[in-house]
């Protein structure tokens, strides 16, 4: 489901913030957490834990919106709640040509303390133009 | 915060949700599908209407209710006021949206006339369940002419 908002939600981004084309994955970490999130969530998340190589970020989240009002009952104590986020984070950057993989490292749902998403860039995707175009 | 593109990009995923599956082929599944997302509409309806700021409002009577409704319920949820408003004094009163934000985006006109239910069955959910947290049961039924116009009606339940 958050895929499918991802893709969607990014033309609506884009339109909305004029921003132009990042160079390098940390601009669009600092894209993502200082803009996108301020603009639909009202939320700066930090941005922390960059790997060596410089493809692999944490977003911390202090408090999550999604969950103002939620506890997870017994029953349901594995479940990732807020795992939406993290679709919509990946279609959204596949409509950029960015293959990232986005998961939660930390949840306040589940106790700890922040909730941290680990953002993690596998490659960029190129366009297959028919032959005969370009 | 532009979370008025949030909620309606939710709500279409949600609506394909609620049919996914194999669920909504025939016309059980449909049934099915608009009972899920009324019922969806109905729990946000009784949340929502004890967040919303109602001040020192004091519903004197049924129509300053619905007007509330009209107002604020759907200014909180659409970031815009409903265009008309009938009723016939006896408890069934007409709310009409000229441009209802869930069917801008889907066409103009006659196209898409069948699906349009499906995404009108939460927000009818919403508004009983609002209804229904302020204390009034009701009936609520949406209809379409013409996208993007569509009516819900509210029919209040005498006790």
């Amino acid at each position: 489901m958050g895929y499918n908002i991802g893709v969607r939600l990014i033309e609506d981004f884009l339109a909305r913030s004029n921003v132009g084309r990042c160079h390098d994955f940390r601009e669009t970490a600092d894209v993502i957490a200082k803009v996108a999130f301020k603009m639909y969530l009202g939320i700066t998340p930090g941005i922390t834990n960059w790997s060596p190589a410089g493809d692999e970020f944490s977003l911390i989240l202090e408090s999550n919106p999604l969950v103002d009002f939620v506890e997870l009952p017994d029953n349901h104590s594995s479940l990732i709640y807020s795992n939406l986020l993290c679709g919509v984070l990946r279609g959204a950057l596949e409509m950029v040509q960015m293959a990232v993989d986005v998961k939660f490292v930390q949840d306040t749902l589940k106790g700890d303390g922040v909730t941290e998403i680990r953002m993690r860039f596998i490659k960029r995707i190129e366009d297959n133009l028919p032959a005969g175009e370009e | 915060m532009a979370d008025e593109t949030l909620f309606q990009l939710l709500h279409t995923e949600v609506v394909a949700a609620a049919y996914g599956g194999g669920r909504g082929s025939g016309d059980e599944g449909q049934r099915t599908g608009l009972t899920v997302l009324e019922g969806m509409g109905f729990r946000v309806g009784q949340g929502l209407a004890e967040r919303l700021p109602r001040g020192a409002l004091v519903f004197r009577e049924e129509l300053d209710t619905i007007k509330f409704l009209c107002r604020d319920l759907w200014g909180a949820v659409f970031r815009k006021q409903t265009d008309n408003l009938r009723t016939n004094h006896q408890g069934t009163y007409i709310l009409q949206d000229d441009n209802f934000p869930f069917l801008t985006q889907m066409a103009w006109g006659q196209q898409y006339l069948e699906e349009a239910p499906k995404f009108l069955a939460f927000t009818c959910g919403l508004l009983r369940g609002t209804l229904s947290a302020l204390g009034i049961e009701s009936s609520v039924t949406a209809s379409v002419a013409s996208l993007p116009v569509c009516k819900f009606q509210v029919v209040i339940q005498k006790a």
